[in-house]
């Protein structure tokens, strides 16, 4: 095999590269002002209310963190499993699973009620909460998939990076448990409380990070005019099909369990056949265009060579993460909780027995776009700094 | 090497770190001799695990279109509303309920139930929702970040969040935009010996009497002889979390 040269992130003209960090610059401005509206003017100038805690922020901040810790499967193969050609895309693995980290908890620190207390989340912690302990789970990702990158980069520290490789596929496992825990710990409602959430997080991060990998990678490759072989991608497509299977297994399995209990059936009902906007965000956004398309965008030998096919696959993979997380998270609240079972509610002031309603405002959708464009800045600027790329991802001769 | 000067003989690391020393002790010694001045003199009393505060409500005597343990709760903490009743707070609602199979109605009130193993208290990262030695569940306004974990958590929705900047606060209830809150059982109250809630007081007043509050533990109390005799329903009891609300003919 050739021997890799890496090098940092040159566009043809610095035009090229500044303007595109200017645009991300652009909407991280942008996100940072919606998030200072929504603080000074106190949530009720958003769509959450005391119903739907959690809105359209949590599902930008979940989707970037589930997606981080999959950014960086690309890194662990090279290193865990041994995987010769996914070694030399485990820098930018590690990049972009910092700078998606980081997105993501930008969103979710800026939808707190008081961001401005960040230092006590980070200094009082109840170790019985599943947040707190992502609190140590995320500060721990950004310190070990660091040291992971510089014993990637640096020869005086490399006899580290097999060690470092377990030490962050581990971490990074335990950390989409705890994020999929939030959901699986919550024994009230009836969308939540089950074990399975932890592992079907990891799985939906498997596939979320893999399709962010690739749509980046692509962008960034054509943004520097360098060329990717054919193998690698191929190898790339491959492997987001067995994860997008998988995913849909979850989902399959997930469903089918409430489905059999009596108690889920309104839960069920709900998301699968009467809940409006999230049914068919359930149907179409997620098992059609984050399933089905993809499968067939990925396995059609129609599509065999084709690397738009697999750009195409893996933003429709993205679109239909992010309707899962819509559904998990806002469909799971809007279904009423069933605190009195047995009975109808024929009256209540506080919204008992009603399905509730929320729909997101400007200023929240500007603040995930906000996190999302600063996980990009990130690696832009990270790749410009550091020799993340290879020069050339040619096919090895 | 003999000593020839009456210097001490300190080198500099021994210097430092004595004037460390005595700076510090200058500065905390104020605060430790006054905190000692201030516990002997008006020793305040922390809440006592032998209490046990709680509530029954029956829902018998709860009466159809009547608010006045909700007004009387608002205005205990000045609750203050914007018309806007999806993010205003609540702390105390009334909710009509009929059984499915047999049509019977019942008329409730509905608030923190003050869990003896509350799940907002196990959320909670930094443990601003905290429950006391005398059984209740309050929140920390000065350590609660808002991240509403704790609402997503809650079995009964007994949570607000502040979702507007608040003027005139009661001094009874300090709150603040951002941060979560519910029923504090009139702990103001508790705390100043007295035996009532705000919402007891105005269901007595009204002549309906369907809420009670008192010590659980003493079985003398009211509370203790009515739940004695009575035979009472905890909501959600399937999450075996021992609410100190209980609920008669419910």
């Amino acid at each position: 095999m050739n021997k890799m040269y890496y090098r940092e992130l040159y566009c043809g003209t610095p035009v090229r590269f500044w303007m595109g960090l200017g645009l991300l610059a652009t909407f991280v401005m942008i996100g940072l002002g919606a998030a200072f509206y929504m603080e000074h003017n106190g949530h009720w100038v958003t769509g959450m209310s005391n119903q739907i805690v959690w809105g359209l922020p949590h599902v930008f901040a979940i989707f970037l963190i589930v997606a981080a810790s999959g950014a960086l499967n690309v890194a662990s193969i090279g290193s865990v499993f041994g995987g010769p050609m996914y070694k030399p895309l485990g820098r930018y693995s590690s990049l972009l699973a910092i700078g998606l980290l980081a997105g993501g908890l930008m969103v979710l620190l800026l939808d707190l009620g008081r961001p401005d207390r960040l230092i006590i989340a980070m200094t009082q912690y109840n170790f019985k909460s599943i947040f707190a302990w992502n609190v140590i789970l995320y500060s721990g990702f950004f310190a070990i998939v660091g040291v992971y990158l510089w014993t990637m980069m640096d020869r005086s520290v490399h006899k580290f990076y097999r060690p470092l490789g377990f030490v962050a596929f581990f971490w990074r496992i335990a950390l989409t448990t705890g994020t999929g825990s939030i959901f699986g710990f919550l024994v009230a409602r009836e969308a939540y409380d089950a074990a399975i959430m932890a592992p079907m997080f990891v799985i939906m991060s498997f596939s979320y990070g893999l399709a962010f990998f690739i749509i980046t990678l692509i962008a960034a490759y054509l943004w520097s005019d360098r060329r990717i072989g054919e193998l690698r991608l191929t190898k790339l497509k491959n492997l987001l099909g067995v994860f997008v299977g998988a995913v849909l297994y979850f989902t399959l399995a997930f469903n089918l369990t409430n489905l059999y209990a009596t108690q889920h059936h309104g839960i069920e009902r709900f998301i699968l056949l009467e809940g409006g906007v999230y049914t068919q965000m359930f149907w179409f956004g997620q098992v059609l265009i984050g399933g089905v398309i993809p499968l067939f965008l990925i396995y059609s030998p129609a599509f065999d060579k084709s690397r738009w096919a697999i750009f195409a696959a893996s933003v429709a993979v993205l679109i239909g993460g992010f309707s899962q997380i819509y559904v998990i998270v806002i469909g799971g609240q809007a279904y009423p909780m069933n605190i009195f079972p047995g009975k109808e509610v024929l009256e209540s002031s506080f919204y008992d027995g009603v399905v509730n309603t929320y729909v997101p405002t400007l200023a929240e959708g500007a603040l995930g776009v906000g996190g999302i464009a600063v996980a990009m800045a990130m690696v832009a600027i990270g790749a410009r700094m550091f020799k993340v790329f290879p020069e050339t991802l040619e096919d090895p001769d | 090497m003999s000593k020839e000067n009456d210097q001490p003989t300190m080198n500099r690391r021994q210097l430092i770190g004595g004037a460390i020393a005595t700076a510090g002790a200058v500065a905390i010694a104020p605060g430790v001799i006054l905190h000692a001045v201030a516990g002997d003199g008006q020793a305040v009393k922390g809440a006592s695990s032998e209490k046990r505060w709680g509530m029954v409500v029956d829902t018998n005597k709860c009466s159809d279109g009547c608010s006045a343990c909700v007004d009387a709760c608002n205005d205990e903490h000045n609750l203050t509303g914007f018309d806007r009743p999806a993010t205003d707070a609540q702390w105390i609602r009334t909710v009509k309920l009929k059984d499915k199979q047999t049509g019977h109605i019942n008329r409730m009130v509905m608030m923190c139930q003050h869990c003896e193993f509350p799940p907002c208290v196990d959320v909670c990262p930094t443990n601003a929702s905290f429950k006391r030695a005398d059984g209740i569940v309050l929140v920390d306004r000065h350590s609660c970040i808002g991240c509403r974990y704790c609402m997503m958590a809650c079995p009964y929705k007994a949570r607000s969040f502040v979702h507007e900047v608040l003027q005139e606060q009661a001094v009874n209830a300090p709150r603040g935009k951002g941060c979560v809150e519910a029923c504090t059982l009139c702990v103001h109250r508790v705390d100043a010996g007295k035996t009532t809630t705000a919402c007891q007081d105005a269901c007595q007043k009204d002549g309906h009497a369907a809420i009670i509050f008192g010590d659980l533990n003493d079985p003398k109390s009211e509370i203790s002889q009515v739940l004695k005799t009575n035979n009472s329903t905890q909501i959600r009891a399937d999450l075996e979390l021992n609410t100190g609300v209980r609920y008669l003919n419910l």
